[in-house]
């Protein structure tokens, strides 16, 4: 066994364990771990199995197959971080709008209260 | 009797802000005022208040593209026939609101740009900035297909379907080029007309030496971003 390999499977293992342990103390949602757990699996079985590698990357024309781990890898982080983009997009969408809520609710209140006084002292 | 709100946006005005004030209520009466404080650290938020007009206290800076849409999203619920814009830094007038809101009130328009260029005028800036502003108009105007000659005006009242239409989609930040695109693309119109503009009596611009270049490629990348966007 190649050091390389040996190398690729712990680390590709770790990055499954620490993703799921993170799922199960609830400091990560499914819904943000499936790029994780997908990129993890797919890294994990290639590095185990030299022969699927070499298969899949003279199939796309890579002689390294190492280097195609290596580019799969690349790729699954690429995707990751413009997930992450895509959410933080939405998010300040989101925390924008609640802003405006909220500023606009406390007008309103502030209209309501103005009006109850008045009410209440005969003004109106 | 249309229902006239005037949104001043103010992030730390309180040197110029009370000035705006009494302007408004001095040159137009009946218009209620809405102060969108944007999140000030000053004392622009208590000035509102003791001001006696309304005010939206947003938690949070949000930069004027989000302060403006709130202040739209107000002219919305509250049923607001014409909403403005008007800067409290002391360069717009209330003596000029009248220009902007009379093509409303005919139907001529949809949203009118109080722009300072179309009088032969006094208005001086820098170099740098002129350019900018030229490059935008040029842009802008060959994509509305009319000419726009101030596209950066922050001087402008929209009636209710523009209302309705920024209450759903504004642009974040520097808003103001951005928005005459996404209106031209949801199919409203634009129409520009001249107005005389004061000096900035408080504050200073959002936008600085180094900031300008910024803007200028956030704003060119923006229109057209803008014009491979769905509108709904």
């Amino acid at each position: 066994m190649d050091v390389i390999k040996i190398l690729a499977v712990i680390g590709s293992a770790a990055v499954l364990v620490v993703v799921i342990e993170l799922i199960r103390r609830g400091r990560l949602k499914e819904k943000y771990s499936l790029l994780w757990l997908a990129a993890g699996s797919i890294l994990l079985i290639l590095s185990a199995s030299r022969e699927l590698l070499e298969y899949l990357s003279h199939l796309v024309g890579i002689y390294y197959a190492p280097s195609f781990l290596f580019l799969l890898a690349f790729l699954f982080l690429l995707l990751i971080t413009l997930h992450f983009s895509v959410v933080i997009s939405g998010l300040s969408e989101k925390n924008k709008r609640m802003a405006q809520e909220l500023a606009l609710l406390r007008q309103e209140l502030r209209e309501l209260a103005a009006r109850v006084t008045d009410k209440r002292e005969g003004r109106s | 009797m249309m229902k006239i709100l005037i949104i001043v946006p103010a992030y730390n005005e309180e040197e110029s802000l009370p000035g705006a004030l009494r302007d408004l209520r001095a040159s137009l009466p009946s218009a209620d005022v809405l102060v969108v404080n944007d999140g000030s650290t000053d004392s622009t938020g208590k000035i509102a208040c003791e001001s006696g007009v309304k005010a939206l206290h947003l938690p949070f800076n949000l930069g004027i593209g989000g302060a403006m849409q709130a202040g739209y999203r107000y002219a919305e619920q509250y049923g607001y026939d014409i909403a403005m814009q008007f800067d409290g830094d002391g360069q717009h007038l209330g003596k000029e609101i009248d220009k902007l809101v009379k093509p409303l009130l005919m139907g001529e328009s949809d949203l009118v740009i109080g722009s300072r260029f179309l009088l032969p005028g006094t208005y001086r800036a820098s170099l740098f900035r002129m350019i900018g502003i030229r490059i935008f108009s040029f842009i802008i105007s060959r994509i509305l297909g009319t000419p726009v000659t101030d596209s950066t005006s922050g001087f402008r009242a929209a009636n209710r379907r523009v209302i309705e239409f920024f209450s759903r989609t504004y642009p974040d930040d520097y808003p103001e080029v951005e928005a005459l695109v996404l209106l031209h693309k949801a199919r409203l119109r634009i129409t520009e007309v001249a107005v005389a503009m004061g000096e900035r009596t408080g504050g200073v611009s959002s936008i600085t030496p180094i900031r300008s270049v910024y803007y200028m490629v956030k704003v060119l990348l923006a229109i057209f971003i803008d014009l491979l966007k769905k509108v709904r």
